[in-house]
């Protein structure tokens, strides 16, 4: 894929939210990528159904970066009211397309202004004013097509993708991207150096959504109780999981359903159900967000101390508070992983892929039920809500792994069934689910204090008896969970740690920092609580970065909890919340910054841009 | 089952539907239900290893560890036994689910959980064991604390209450009754009717607190329940398999059908009330409000409505039961799903 002249072009659509342009950004990026040049599509959108500005970036490089880039090469300007702050979106020199009756662009940068009368072309196709705002988005598109010469057979192949549960949308679009082209052609004459050429078609990968994944994971993980209240940015979590099951979860001649999909009335009946299910032996999952899983930490309590499987995918959003329900944030971990009240603490998986968001997702049920504790799977909304170009997901190479469930049979062999004793030494107790038909099964499940025949007592020898247990059992769990992944060169001085959707901006970091002659190990923590792999990461390198998507360095914060503070002491943070997804420059520049001033003053000292750290 | 009989249809004693002994307070109205229960659950026969007691936080749902030791139980959180309940039905709905909760639990903080699972028709019996306090807290009134009623520090309660059983009825519920911790002839029936019933069905039991709101001014003391319970009907509950022979005057005796082929057979008392009649329910309800009587019987069954599980189209067959093979798609339907996805 990378045959061809390297590329890196940066396009920004500004528009009006609710004018119907995710149809038009999908076959712009879908015909780049057919194309078989690399993209990555970001979203920035506002809490809002219509009427807002909002964003798209399309990066196409071959390098293949999957983050986004702050500065527009290419402009598209289509919103009035932010017509002017816009253009400060866009690189000196950048090409920018405008609706013509903004008037002129107002700014000292030079740009390449190309002002197209958009709203009366779109008159021309789309006589009815509901459709025309849908067309005039396809407009662009062409227009956008011919600036960049991208050619009409792969528009064509995505309009057609599009649109193909509603084929008697095609022609109309067809004819508003054409009319765009020709505007462009007979109107306006091509004065910038952009250009995407035609390269080997990338046939071994798709583009995939964090949340189609997470989808993907439930299904195949055997979910068959998904309980889940309507919140940005999880939704589509839901809505996902509904069309998958809606195709390969129902019995084709009676109808019925092999997986039970319920909108609770509210966050806290999702957890419930979801800890009932598991109780009762399901595979039970909810997806939420920041302001769901504070309504969830009660019932979270609950399961961890009852010791009851349970899935919850956590697609995090800017907090705290309602905060800003439609921009990204790594902001809940620290929360998550002890969230209730009490002394918890639970396994967190942090994909940092749209794969692993789907691989772990699957995994997530296996550790729930071996585990009989709830699992978190923390993605964000830059993962969740974004395409993302990822190699297929397989097939699972693995059954399901039930867990500790004592069947009539295996009581038939016992003299004594008691739910809460680790007769295994691994900290895990065997659990029999109602429904058992057999004297020794039944027990009593309560959050109030219980000792190992699960009987209520307040003794001040049972209770923390059973509460060590529980932290042992967390802590043989560790070797279960994904091991952190670790690139680079190991004898590098600096290394670099980070975790989730900072992935793509860290690896394109690590080249930008390459070639400023900065080499640099990189280890990705996959799961919480930390490995021995992150320890011995931060004993080879004596300066360690770690990039976070949260103001209080979260991930920081918890690493000095559970490690030997002469090596966390190596860390300095880099630091990055204000809601867009995290580009490499966010990770270079502040890198480089505190590396000057590293070099510059006492060591001791941090940067003012970076926190924690010393 | 013959009346006085020593097993049942299982060969089950009554003993063997027996719990923990009780730490509740001696004559709690809540003790004299769990003895109602034992001899409704014996007498009905229930399998012992199919019913989940669900309950969620109070005396009241302390009250599942006294009866039926060989099923499984679960104390949940406070105000949010439904939730609970619903999940785990949804993963097996061949259990027989058997909520208990208090005025507390489903009145204020379990409010809406207790909405939602009317709304949904969820199998269940649910028991409420309403006393108008919080007794583990010492005393408050309760969101069913009638007005005008008196705390027993003395403070007149001036809010509106909330009717649990009117409640019910408005959303929809299949089953609603009313019965008094003191009453086993009409509770027994209505419990097996209950149980008998596909769909939730409502039980809010007036269960006076002996500690703290059973003195003068109470109006759920014993006191009170003996000199304003408004009986509507004469209960009988008449198991499946016993043939419905008993002649009566028409109009004085109707029998209710439930979803298991038995009968609650109701003799009209004082009242002419048609518990298939949703507006009946509700007035007879609000005259009680307005006389100060407690209203207790049958109120409302439909026994057409559609429960939770049967709407949601979940297979008879657990689903906690089903593995790989009947949960992931074939090799090829996966990657026929994955290529349409390019």
């Amino acid at each position: 894929m990378e045959s061809g002249p390297r590329l890196d072009l940066n396009l920004v659509v500004a528009t009006v939210n609710g004018s119907g342009s995710q149809s038009a950004n999908l076959i712009l990026t879908r015909s780049i990528f057919g194309m078989g040049i690399p993209v990555a599509p970001k979203n920035v959108f506002p809490s809002n159904i219509e009427g807002l500005p909002t964003w798209f970036f399309l990066r196409a490089s071959s390098a293949g970066h999957q983050a986004g880039r702050r500065l527009a090469d290419l402009l598209v300007a289509l919103n009035r009211a932010t017509f002017q702050q816009d253009l400060v979106r866009l690189e000196e020199g950048g090409v920018l397309i405008y609706e013509e009756a903004f008037g002129e662009p107002a700014t000292d940068r030079a740009v390449i202004a190309y002002p197209v009368p958009f709203a009366k072309l779109a008159k021309q196709v789309a006589p009815e004013p509901d459709m025309r705002k849908y067309l005039a988005n396809m407009i662009y598109v062409g227009v956008v097509a011919e600036t960049l010469g991208i050619p009409q057979g792969f528009l064509e192949a995505a309009v057609s993708r599009q649109f193909r549960t509603k084929p008697s949308a095609l022609g109309a679009n067809l004819e508003a991207i054409s009319l765009g082209r020709t505007y462009f052609r007979d109107n306006l004459t091509k004065r910038d150096p952009l250009s995407v050429s035609q390269g080997e078609p990338i046939l071994d990968k798709l583009l995939l959504e964090g949340n189609q994944a997470v989808a993907l994971g439930a299904l195949m993980g055997g979910c068959t109780v998904f309980g889940w209240y309507p919140i940005t940015p999880s939704s589509s979590v839901a809505d996902h999981l509904t069309a998958l099951a809606g195709r390969l979860r129902v019995d084709p001649l009676t109808g019925e359903r092999r997986i039970a999909i319920v909108q609770a009335e509210d966050e806290l009946a999702a957890a419930g159900m979801v800890i009932g299910a598991g109780w009762a032996g399901a595979r039970a999952m909810t997806a939420t967000s920041g302001p769901g899983i504070s309504l969830m930490a009660e019932f979270v309590g609950l399961a961890y101390y009852a010791e009851i499987p349970a899935v919850f995918a956590d697609i995090q959003r800017v907090g705290p508070s309602t905060g800003l329900p439609t921009r990204t944030m790594q902001g809940d971990l620290s929360f998550v992983y002890t969230l209730s009240h009490g002394d918890t603490r639970h396994p967190i998986l942090l994909p940092g892929t749209v794969l692993e968001a789907y691989t772990f997702t699957q995994e997530a049920f296996d550790l729930a039920e071996r585990l009989q504790t709830p699992i978190f799977v923390l993605s964000d909304l830059d993962l969740g809500m974004n395409l993302w170009m990822s190699d297929p997901p397989q097939y699972p190479t693995h059954g399901f792994d039930r867990g500790k469930v004592l069947r009539e049979e295996d009581l038939q062999r016992m003299s004594r069934f008691e739910r809460y004793r680790d007769v295994d030494g691994d900290g895990i107790p065997a659990r029999t689910l109602p429904g058992t038909r057999h004297p020794l099964a039944a027990y009593f499940t309560r959050g109030s204090g219980h000792d190992e025949a699960a009987r209520y007592t307040e003794s001040e020898e049972v209770y923390p008896r059973v509460l060590e247990r529980l932290g042992r059992k967390l802590a043989a769990a560790v070797g279960r969970l994904p091991k952190p992944v670790e690139t680079g060169d190991p004898d590098a001085e600096v290394g670099i740690i980070a975790y989730g959707s900072s992935d793509a901006a860290v690896l394109e970091a690590r080249v930008e920092l390459a070639a400023k002659g900065m080499g640099t190990a990189y280890l990705r923590i996959r799961s919480l609580p930390p490995g021995p792999e992150v320890g011995a990461f931060l004993q080879r390198h004596s300066v360690v970065y770690l990039v976070e998507q949260n103001r209080d360095a979260q991930m920081l914060q918890i690493l000095r909890a559970e490690l030997d503070p002469q090596l966390t002491g190596r860390i300095r943070s880099v630091l990055h919340f204000d809601g867009f997804p995290l580009f490499a420059a966010d990770v270079t520049d502040l890198i480089l910054a505190d590396n000057q001033a590293r070099a510059d003053r006492p060591p001791l000292l941090v940067a003012s841009s970076l926190g924690g750290g010393a | 089952m013959a009346v006085g009989a020593r097993t049942n249809l299982l060969g089950l004693s009554r003993d063997d539907y027996k719990g923990l002994a009780t730490t509740l307070c001696a004559g709690c109205g809540h003790n004299s239900i769990t003895n109602h229960l034992v001899k409704a659950l014996f007498e009905s026969g229930v399998d012992p290893y199919r019913l989940a007691k669900m309950s969620g936080i109070g005396c009241s749902s302390k009250a599942t560890a006294y009866f039926m030791e060989r099923s499984h139980a679960f104390n949940a959180v406070h105000g949010r036994m439904p939730a609970v309940t619903t999940g785990a039905a949804l993963a097996n709905r061949q259990l027989i689910y058997l909520g208990i909760s208090g005025d507390g639990d489903t009145a204020s903080i379990g409010l809406g959980q207790f909405c939602h699972l009317v709304r949904r028709n969820l199998d269940c019996t649910y028991v409420v064991e309403n006393n108008g306090v919080y007794g583990l807290t010492k005393g408050q009134f309760s969101a069913t604390a009638d007005i005008g009623s008196v705390q027993k520090r003395g403070t007149v309660n001036e809010l509106e209450t909330i009717d649990i059983a009117a409640l019910a009825v408005q959303l929809g519920a299949s089953f609603v009754a009313r019965s008094f911790s003191g009453d086993g002839a009409q509770l027994v029936p209505l419990l097996r009717a209950a149980l008998a019933h596909r769909g939730a069905a409502i039980l809010d039991v007036i269960s006076p607190c002996v500690t703290f709101n059973d003195h003068q001014g109470s109006t759920k003391s014993y006191q009170y329940l003996k000199d304003h319970d408004r009986v509507l009907q004469e209960l009988d509950f008449i198991p499946a398999q016993e043939e419905v022979s008993v002649s009566y005057e028409p109009g004085q005796v109707v029998d209710v059908p439930l979803f298991d082929g038995s009968h609650l057979r109701l003799r009209k008392l004082n009242d002419d009330h048609d518990p298939t009649d949703r507006l009946a329910a509700l007035t007879v309800l609000d005259e009680g409000r307005r006389s100060g009587e407690v209203v207790t019987g049958l109120l409302y069954v439909n026994q057409g409505a559609t429960d939770f599980c049967s709407r949601e189209r979940l297979p008879d067959a657990p689903l906690r039961d089903l593995g790989e093979a009947q949960l992931r798609p074939s090799p090829q339907a996966f990657q026929d799903l994955v290529d349409s996805w390019r």
